[in-house]
Protein backbone atom coordinates (compact mmCIF):
# COMPACT_ATOMS: atom_id res chain seq x y z
CA UNK A 1 0.00 0.00 0.00
CA UNK A 2 1.20 3.33 -0.54
CA UNK A 3 2.45 5.77 2.42
CA UNK A 4 -0.98 7.76 2.40
CA UNK A 5 -2.83 4.53 2.97
CA UNK A 6 -0.71 3.32 5.45
CA UNK A 7 -0.40 6.71 6.99
CA UNK A 8 -4.28 6.85 7.51
CA UNK A 9 -4.56 2.92 8.61
CA UNK A 10 -1.98 3.89 11.25
CA UNK A 11 -3.78 6.81 12.39
CA UNK A 12 -6.67 5.04 13.03
CA UNK A 13 -5.04 1.99 14.46
CA UNK A 14 -2.76 4.21 16.49
CA UNK A 15 -5.70 6.25 17.97
CA UNK A 16 -7.85 2.75 18.97
CA UNK A 17 -4.41 1.19 20.79
CA UNK A 18 -4.23 4.43 22.64
CA UNK A 19 -7.81 4.76 23.54
CA UNK A 20 -7.05 0.64 25.06
CA UNK A 21 -3.61 1.53 26.65
CA UNK A 22 -5.94 4.82 28.55
CA UNK A 23 -8.23 2.62 29.53
CA UNK A 24 -5.95 0.26 30.62
CA UNK A 25 -4.00 2.83 32.33
CA UNK A 26 -6.93 3.44 34.42
CA UNK A 27 -6.75 0.74 36.57
CA UNK A 28 -2.87 1.17 37.86
CA UNK A 29 -2.97 3.48 41.11
CA UNK A 30 -2.74 6.75 41.19
CA UNK A 31 0.82 8.40 40.14
CA UNK A 32 2.75 8.54 43.50
CA UNK A 33 0.33 5.67 45.58
CA UNK A 34 2.96 3.09 45.01
CA UNK A 35 1.65 -0.26 46.81
CA UNK A 36 3.71 -3.08 45.95
CA UNK A 37 5.27 -5.04 48.92
CA UNK A 38 8.30 -6.11 47.35
CA UNK A 39 9.80 -2.50 47.27
CA UNK A 40 9.26 -1.73 50.82
CA UNK A 41 10.56 -5.65 51.58
CA UNK A 42 13.76 -4.71 49.68
CA UNK A 43 14.78 -1.27 51.23
CA UNK A 44 13.91 -2.68 54.78
CA UNK A 45 16.09 -5.42 54.17
CA UNK A 46 19.20 -4.69 51.53
CA UNK A 47 21.50 -2.80 54.45
CA UNK A 48 20.95 -5.12 57.54
CA UNK A 49 20.91 -8.66 55.36
CA UNK A 50 23.75 -7.71 52.76
CA UNK A 51 25.44 -4.43 53.88
CA UNK A 52 24.69 -2.90 50.62
CA UNK A 53 23.29 1.00 51.27
CA UNK A 54 22.82 0.99 46.99
CA UNK A 55 19.56 -0.62 46.77
CA UNK A 56 19.05 -0.62 43.16
CA UNK A 57 22.70 -1.96 42.82
CA UNK A 58 21.65 -5.00 45.55
CA UNK A 59 18.55 -5.86 43.19
CA UNK A 60 20.74 -5.57 40.23
CA UNK A 61 23.81 -8.22 41.63
CA UNK A 62 23.15 -9.63 44.26
CA UNK A 63 18.67 -10.22 45.14
CA UNK A 64 18.35 -10.77 40.58
CA UNK A 65 21.74 -11.39 39.61
CA UNK A 66 21.02 -14.03 37.15
CA UNK A 67 18.60 -11.56 35.24
CA UNK A 68 21.72 -9.00 35.08
CA UNK A 69 23.94 -11.97 33.90
CA UNK A 70 21.18 -12.49 31.02
CA UNK A 71 21.33 -8.44 30.64
CA UNK A 72 24.76 -8.57 30.54
CA UNK A 73 25.01 -11.66 27.60
CA UNK A 74 22.80 -9.38 25.34
CA UNK A 75 25.11 -6.69 25.82
CA UNK A 76 28.32 -8.77 24.74
CA UNK A 77 26.16 -10.53 21.69
CA UNK A 78 25.05 -6.95 20.38
CA UNK A 79 28.75 -6.34 20.26
CA UNK A 80 30.15 -9.50 18.76
CA UNK A 81 27.04 -8.57 16.28
CA UNK A 82 27.84 -4.84 15.13
CA UNK A 83 32.04 -6.64 15.03
CA UNK A 84 30.84 -9.08 12.64
CA UNK A 85 28.40 -6.79 10.24
CA UNK A 86 31.06 -4.10 10.19
CA UNK A 87 33.97 -5.94 9.35
CA UNK A 88 36.03 -5.50 6.31
CA UNK A 89 34.06 -7.41 3.18
CA UNK A 90 36.17 -8.66 0.44
CA UNK A 91 35.55 -5.83 -1.56
CA UNK A 92 37.13 -3.07 0.50
CA UNK A 93 40.47 -2.54 2.19
CA UNK A 94 42.21 0.04 4.31
CA UNK A 95 42.74 3.33 2.65
CA UNK A 96 44.23 6.90 4.70
CA UNK A 97 41.88 8.40 7.21
CA UNK A 98 40.37 10.65 5.23
CA UNK A 99 36.91 12.89 5.83
CA UNK A 100 34.80 10.54 3.97
CA UNK A 101 31.69 13.21 3.62
CA UNK A 102 33.87 15.66 1.84
CA UNK A 103 36.92 13.77 0.55
CA UNK A 104 39.22 16.07 1.93
CA UNK A 105 42.12 14.96 4.67
CA UNK A 106 40.95 15.28 8.26
CA UNK A 107 41.80 18.91 9.51
CA UNK A 108 44.18 18.43 12.81
CA UNK A 109 42.02 19.54 16.17
CA UNK A 110 42.30 23.13 17.60
CA UNK A 111 44.15 24.05 20.49
CA UNK A 112 41.19 24.73 22.34
CA UNK A 113 40.14 21.21 21.69
CA UNK A 114 43.35 19.51 22.57
CA UNK A 115 43.64 21.38 25.91
CA UNK A 116 40.13 20.47 27.00
CA UNK A 117 40.57 16.84 25.74
CA UNK A 118 43.71 16.82 28.22
CA UNK A 119 42.23 18.52 30.76
CA UNK A 120 39.12 16.42 31.46
CA UNK A 121 40.30 12.45 30.25
CA UNK A 122 41.64 11.94 33.36
CA UNK A 123 39.06 13.38 35.73
CA UNK A 124 36.35 11.32 33.75
CA UNK A 125 38.13 7.94 34.02
CA UNK A 126 38.82 8.60 37.40
CA UNK A 127 35.32 9.25 38.03
CA UNK A 128 34.61 6.02 35.98
CA UNK A 129 36.67 3.86 38.41
CA UNK A 130 35.19 5.56 41.45
CA UNK A 131 31.50 4.98 40.26
CA UNK A 132 32.25 1.21 39.52
CA UNK A 133 34.09 0.95 42.87
CA UNK A 134 31.73 2.19 44.95
CA UNK A 135 28.58 1.06 43.28
CA UNK A 136 27.29 -0.49 46.31
CA UNK A 137 27.57 3.07 48.21
CA UNK A 138 26.10 5.20 46.52
CA UNK A 139 24.32 5.69 42.77
CA UNK A 140 26.70 3.55 40.26
CA UNK A 141 27.67 0.37 39.55
CA UNK A 142 29.44 -1.52 36.73
CA UNK A 143 27.33 -0.68 33.93
CA UNK A 144 27.61 3.39 34.74
CA UNK A 145 31.18 3.26 35.35
CA UNK A 146 31.75 1.46 32.26
CA UNK A 147 29.69 3.56 30.28
CA UNK A 148 31.76 6.78 31.82
CA UNK A 149 35.33 5.18 30.84
CA UNK A 150 34.06 4.32 27.37
CA UNK A 151 33.61 7.48 27.27
CA UNK A 152 37.37 9.35 28.70
CA UNK A 153 38.82 6.94 25.52
CA UNK A 154 36.20 8.81 23.12
CA UNK A 155 37.59 12.19 24.07
CA UNK A 156 41.37 10.94 23.21
CA UNK A 157 39.89 10.63 19.89
CA UNK A 158 37.86 13.38 19.71
CA UNK A 159 41.08 15.67 21.28
CA UNK A 160 43.56 14.05 18.41
CA UNK A 161 43.12 11.50 15.80
CA UNK A 162 41.94 8.18 15.02
CA UNK A 163 45.56 6.96 14.84
CA UNK A 164 46.51 7.91 18.29
CA UNK A 165 43.52 5.43 19.25
CA UNK A 166 45.76 2.96 17.91
CA UNK A 167 48.58 3.86 20.37
CA UNK A 168 46.45 2.79 22.90
CA UNK A 169 44.95 -0.34 23.05
CA UNK A 170 44.72 -3.59 19.97
CA UNK A 171 41.38 -5.07 19.23
CA UNK A 172 42.45 -8.07 20.63
CA UNK A 173 43.34 -6.70 23.86
CA UNK A 174 39.50 -5.45 23.76
CA UNK A 175 37.98 -8.30 22.69
CA UNK A 176 40.23 -10.35 25.45
CA UNK A 177 39.36 -7.59 28.09
CA UNK A 178 35.49 -8.26 26.76
CA UNK A 179 35.60 -12.06 27.17
CA UNK A 180 37.37 -12.10 31.03
CA UNK A 181 34.65 -9.21 32.01
CA UNK A 182 31.71 -11.19 30.48
CA UNK A 183 33.51 -14.83 32.00
CA UNK A 184 34.25 -13.46 35.25
CA UNK A 185 30.61 -12.59 36.08
CA UNK A 186 29.73 -16.40 35.14
CA UNK A 187 32.52 -17.28 37.45
CA UNK A 188 32.22 -15.58 40.09
CA UNK A 189 28.48 -17.15 40.00
CA UNK A 190 30.26 -20.95 40.25
CA UNK A 191 31.88 -19.16 43.68
CA UNK A 192 28.45 -20.01 45.27
CA UNK A 193 28.23 -23.21 43.79
CA UNK A 194 31.52 -23.99 45.11
CA UNK A 195 31.25 -23.69 48.47
CA UNK A 196 27.49 -25.57 48.56
CA UNK A 197 25.22 -22.40 48.29
CA UNK A 198 23.05 -21.89 45.08
CA UNK A 199 24.58 -20.55 42.30
CA UNK A 200 25.42 -16.48 41.97
CA UNK A 201 24.74 -16.69 45.87
CA UNK A 202 27.19 -13.86 47.85
CA UNK A 203 29.24 -15.97 50.10
CA UNK A 204 32.38 -13.59 50.46
CA UNK A 205 32.17 -12.18 53.86
CA UNK A 206 30.04 -9.05 53.85
CA UNK A 207 32.41 -6.76 55.68
CA UNK A 208 31.19 -3.32 57.31
CA UNK A 209 28.38 -1.09 55.90
CA UNK A 210 29.59 1.26 54.49
CA UNK A 211 33.15 0.60 53.32
CA UNK A 212 34.39 -0.35 49.88
CA UNK A 213 35.31 -3.55 50.58
CA UNK A 214 32.11 -4.78 52.11
CA UNK A 215 29.17 -6.86 50.76
CA UNK A 216 30.58 -9.88 49.45
CA UNK A 217 30.83 -10.64 45.92
CA UNK A 218 28.85 -7.36 44.81
CA UNK A 219 32.05 -5.28 44.28
CA UNK A 220 33.63 -7.90 42.24
CA UNK A 221 30.71 -8.04 40.17
CA UNK A 222 30.40 -4.83 39.69
CA UNK A 223 34.08 -4.65 38.27
CA UNK A 224 33.57 -7.70 36.06
CA UNK A 225 30.81 -5.46 34.49
CA UNK A 226 32.11 -2.43 34.23
CA UNK A 227 35.67 -3.65 32.19
CA UNK A 228 32.92 -5.55 30.14
CA UNK A 229 30.83 -2.77 29.46
CA UNK A 230 34.07 -0.40 28.85
CA UNK A 231 35.87 -2.86 26.60
CA UNK A 232 32.38 -3.55 24.50
CA UNK A 233 31.80 0.09 23.80
CA UNK A 234 34.96 0.90 23.25
CA UNK A 235 35.29 -1.79 20.77
CA UNK A 236 31.62 -0.36 19.24
CA UNK A 237 33.27 3.11 18.54
CA UNK A 238 36.49 1.85 16.97
CA UNK A 239 34.20 -0.54 14.92
CA UNK A 240 32.63 2.58 13.59
CA UNK A 241 34.99 4.90 13.54
CA UNK A 242 37.25 1.99 11.36
CA UNK A 243 34.73 1.46 8.97
CA UNK A 244 33.76 5.09 8.71
CA UNK A 245 37.09 6.72 8.50
CA UNK A 246 39.32 3.72 7.29
CA UNK A 247 38.19 1.12 5.02
CA UNK A 248 37.10 2.15 1.53
CA UNK A 249 35.33 -0.01 -1.71
CA UNK A 250 38.99 -1.52 -3.52
CA UNK A 251 38.86 -1.84 -7.45
CA UNK A 252 36.96 -5.34 -7.66
CA UNK A 253 33.62 -5.96 -5.74
CA UNK A 254 33.16 -8.78 -3.60
CA UNK A 255 31.38 -11.65 -4.79
CA UNK A 256 27.70 -10.85 -2.46
CA UNK A 257 27.86 -7.35 -3.69
CA UNK A 258 27.79 -8.55 -7.60
CA UNK A 259 25.13 -11.04 -6.45
CA UNK A 260 22.85 -8.31 -5.06
CA UNK A 261 22.99 -6.34 -8.16
CA UNK A 262 25.35 -3.37 -6.02
CA UNK B 1 -3.17 15.09 36.94
CA UNK B 2 -2.73 12.24 38.55
CA UNK B 3 -2.31 10.12 35.50
CA UNK B 4 -0.10 12.48 33.25
CA UNK B 5 3.18 10.21 33.55
CA UNK B 6 1.14 7.21 31.95
CA UNK B 7 -0.06 9.36 29.25
CA UNK B 8 3.22 10.73 28.59
CA UNK B 9 4.36 6.96 27.98
CA UNK B 10 1.35 6.02 25.68
CA UNK B 11 2.10 9.65 23.58
CA UNK B 12 5.31 8.89 23.31
CA UNK B 13 5.23 5.13 22.56
CA UNK B 14 2.04 5.77 19.60
CA UNK B 15 4.19 8.55 18.39
CA UNK B 16 7.68 6.63 17.90
CA UNK B 17 5.33 4.26 16.63
CA UNK B 18 4.60 6.49 13.46
CA UNK B 19 7.68 7.79 13.25
CA UNK B 20 8.86 3.76 12.50
CA UNK B 21 5.49 3.28 10.19
CA UNK B 22 5.87 6.33 7.87
CA UNK B 23 9.18 7.07 7.70
CA UNK B 24 11.21 7.13 4.57
CA UNK B 25 14.62 6.73 5.81
CA UNK B 26 16.40 4.14 8.17
CA UNK B 27 18.24 5.73 10.32
CA UNK B 28 14.97 8.17 10.96
CA UNK B 29 13.18 4.76 11.88
CA UNK B 30 16.03 3.68 13.94
CA UNK B 31 15.96 6.97 16.03
CA UNK B 32 11.85 6.89 15.95
CA UNK B 33 12.23 3.11 18.08
CA UNK B 34 14.65 4.88 20.41
CA UNK B 35 11.81 6.94 21.40
CA UNK B 36 9.47 3.78 21.61
CA UNK B 37 12.28 2.51 24.12
CA UNK B 38 11.88 5.58 26.05
CA UNK B 39 8.41 4.91 26.36
CA UNK B 40 8.87 2.02 28.56
CA UNK B 41 11.29 3.74 31.13
CA UNK B 42 8.99 6.30 31.55
CA UNK B 43 6.08 3.96 32.42
CA UNK B 44 8.39 1.86 34.59
CA UNK B 45 9.48 4.84 36.49
CA UNK B 46 6.29 6.08 37.07
CA UNK B 47 4.44 3.24 38.66
CA UNK B 48 7.62 2.95 40.99
CA UNK B 49 7.38 6.26 41.99
CA UNK B 50 5.80 7.14 45.93
CA UNK B 51 4.96 10.85 46.76
CA UNK B 52 7.62 12.15 49.56
CA UNK B 53 10.38 9.13 48.91
CA UNK B 54 13.43 9.70 48.56
CA UNK B 55 16.15 7.77 45.89
CA UNK B 56 16.73 4.26 47.58
CA UNK B 57 19.29 4.74 48.44
CA UNK B 58 20.38 4.91 52.34
CA UNK B 59 24.27 6.41 52.75
CA UNK B 60 23.60 8.91 55.18
CA UNK B 61 19.93 8.50 55.94
CA UNK B 62 18.30 5.90 58.49
CA UNK B 63 17.20 2.66 57.20
CA UNK B 64 13.29 3.76 57.79
CA UNK B 65 12.86 6.51 55.46
CA UNK B 66 10.58 6.44 53.27
CA UNK B 67 11.34 5.48 49.42
CA UNK B 68 11.09 4.63 46.16
CA UNK B 69 10.97 1.20 44.61
CA UNK B 70 13.92 -0.03 43.79
CA UNK B 71 13.00 -2.98 41.43
CA UNK B 72 11.92 -0.60 38.42
CA UNK B 73 14.99 1.62 38.79
CA UNK B 74 16.89 -1.99 38.33
CA UNK B 75 14.94 -2.80 35.36
CA UNK B 76 15.55 0.47 33.91
CA UNK B 77 19.01 0.77 34.28
CA UNK B 78 20.31 -2.17 32.54
CA UNK B 79 17.91 -1.66 29.87
CA UNK B 80 19.50 2.00 28.85
CA UNK B 81 22.84 0.68 28.22
CA UNK B 82 21.79 -2.73 26.09
CA UNK B 83 18.73 -0.73 24.58
CA UNK B 84 21.80 1.75 22.91
CA UNK B 85 23.79 -1.28 21.97
CA UNK B 86 21.20 -3.05 20.01
CA UNK B 87 20.22 0.41 18.62
CA UNK B 88 24.16 0.36 17.28
CA UNK B 89 23.27 -3.17 15.99
CA UNK B 90 20.52 -1.69 13.94
CA UNK B 91 22.55 1.12 12.81
CA UNK B 92 25.53 -1.34 11.73
CA UNK B 93 22.84 -3.17 9.70
CA UNK B 94 21.45 0.21 7.85
CA UNK B 95 25.34 0.68 7.43
CA UNK B 96 25.82 -2.06 5.50
CA UNK B 97 22.30 -2.32 3.44
CA UNK B 98 23.43 1.12 2.04
CA UNK B 99 26.47 -0.07 0.75
CA UNK B 100 25.14 -2.98 -0.82
CA UNK B 101 21.91 -1.30 -2.44
CA UNK B 102 22.74 2.21 -2.55
CA UNK B 103 18.92 3.65 -1.41
CA UNK B 104 18.66 3.94 2.53
CA UNK B 105 14.82 4.48 1.32
CA UNK B 106 12.30 1.57 3.50
CA UNK B 107 9.89 1.41 -0.07
CA UNK B 108 12.60 1.07 -2.26
CA UNK B 109 14.35 -1.58 -0.63
CA UNK B 110 11.06 -3.63 -0.13
CA UNK B 111 10.55 -3.35 -4.07
CA UNK B 112 13.93 -3.67 -5.08
CA UNK B 113 14.83 -6.85 -2.97
CA UNK B 114 10.94 -7.70 -3.62
CA UNK B 115 11.53 -7.95 -7.28
CA UNK B 116 14.74 -9.77 -6.58
CA UNK B 117 13.00 -12.64 -5.09
CA UNK B 118 10.13 -13.25 -7.59
CA UNK C 1 2.75 16.17 41.88
CA UNK C 2 5.04 19.12 41.61
CA UNK C 3 4.86 22.01 39.40
CA UNK C 4 9.25 20.56 38.03
CA UNK C 5 7.28 17.11 37.80
CA UNK C 6 4.51 18.55 35.41
CA UNK C 7 6.68 20.77 33.30
CA UNK C 8 9.64 18.32 32.85
CA UNK C 9 6.68 15.55 31.84
CA UNK C 10 5.45 18.29 29.10
CA UNK C 11 9.08 18.45 28.02
CA UNK C 12 9.23 14.69 27.32
CA UNK C 13 6.54 14.66 26.01
CA UNK C 14 7.28 17.21 23.11
CA UNK C 15 11.22 16.22 22.82
CA UNK C 16 9.73 12.81 21.79
CA UNK C 17 7.17 14.34 19.37
CA UNK C 18 9.92 16.54 18.09
CA UNK C 19 12.28 13.21 17.28
CA UNK C 20 10.06 11.87 15.19
CA UNK C 21 9.22 15.32 13.22
CA UNK C 22 12.51 16.00 12.58
CA UNK C 23 13.04 13.99 9.22
CA UNK C 24 16.54 14.97 8.41
CA UNK C 25 18.87 12.22 10.26
CA UNK C 26 21.60 14.58 11.23
CA UNK C 27 19.02 17.06 13.28
CA UNK C 28 17.43 14.37 14.55
CA UNK C 29 21.11 13.10 16.00
CA UNK C 30 20.84 15.98 17.74
CA UNK C 31 17.80 16.60 18.95
CA UNK C 32 18.23 12.74 20.04
CA UNK C 33 20.96 13.67 22.01
CA UNK C 34 18.80 16.79 23.75
CA UNK C 35 15.71 14.19 24.01
CA UNK C 36 18.41 11.81 26.30
CA UNK C 37 19.36 14.66 28.43
CA UNK C 38 15.27 16.03 29.05
CA UNK C 39 15.05 12.07 29.96
CA UNK C 40 18.01 12.13 32.33
CA UNK C 41 16.25 15.34 34.11
CA UNK C 42 13.09 13.35 34.44
CA UNK C 43 14.66 10.04 35.94
CA UNK C 44 16.20 12.52 38.47
CA UNK C 45 12.90 14.07 39.14
CA UNK C 46 11.59 10.79 39.93
CA UNK C 47 13.89 10.05 42.12
CA UNK C 48 16.31 7.56 40.37
CA UNK C 49 19.88 8.87 40.16
CA UNK C 50 21.14 5.24 38.29
CA UNK C 51 18.93 5.22 35.86
CA UNK C 52 19.68 9.22 35.22
CA UNK C 53 23.27 8.81 34.71
CA UNK C 54 23.12 5.58 32.84
CA UNK C 55 20.71 7.85 30.15
CA UNK C 56 22.99 11.23 30.08
CA UNK C 57 26.21 9.00 29.17
CA UNK C 58 24.25 6.70 26.90
CA UNK C 59 21.22 9.12 25.35
CA UNK C 60 24.00 12.03 24.88
CA UNK C 61 27.29 10.70 24.09
CA UNK C 62 27.44 7.12 23.08
CA UNK C 63 24.13 7.36 20.87
CA UNK C 64 24.37 9.82 18.94
CA UNK C 65 27.77 9.57 18.43
CA UNK C 66 27.14 6.31 16.66
CA UNK C 67 24.53 7.79 14.35
CA UNK C 68 26.65 10.35 13.20
CA UNK C 69 29.19 8.05 12.16
CA UNK C 70 26.96 6.31 10.33
CA UNK C 71 25.35 9.20 8.53
CA UNK C 72 29.14 10.19 8.00
CA UNK C 73 29.53 6.91 5.85
CA UNK C 74 26.53 7.00 4.00
CA UNK C 75 27.15 10.25 2.87
CA UNK C 76 30.69 10.11 2.02
CA UNK C 77 29.24 6.93 -0.14
CA UNK C 78 26.14 9.46 -1.76
CA UNK C 79 29.28 11.62 -3.45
Amino acid sequence: MTIQVRRIVFLLAGAFLAALLVWGMGGLPHFGAYRGPYGDVLNAVSVPERHITDVVTAVNFDFRGFDTLGEEFIFFAAVLGVALILRAQPGEGPGHVEDYATGRAVPPTSDAVRVLGLGLTPPTVLFAIYVVAHGHLTPGGGFQGGVILATGVLLIYLAGEFDDLHGLYTEVTLERAEAIGAGAYAAIGTLGLLTGATFMANVLPLGKIGHVFSAGTVPLINLAVGLEIAAGLVLLLTTFLRQTLVLRPTASPGPLTKALGG
Amino acid sequence: MNFLPYLVAIWLFVVGLYGVVTSRNLFHQIISLSVVQASTYVLLLAIGYRTGGTAPVFAGIPVGRLAVDPVVQALSLTDVVVGATVTALLLAIAVQVHKRTGSLDPEDLRRRLGERDE
Amino acid sequence: MTVLQVVILVLVAGGGTAVVATRDPLRQAMMASFFGILLAILFFVLQAPDVALSEIVVGAVALPLMILLSLAKVRGGQR
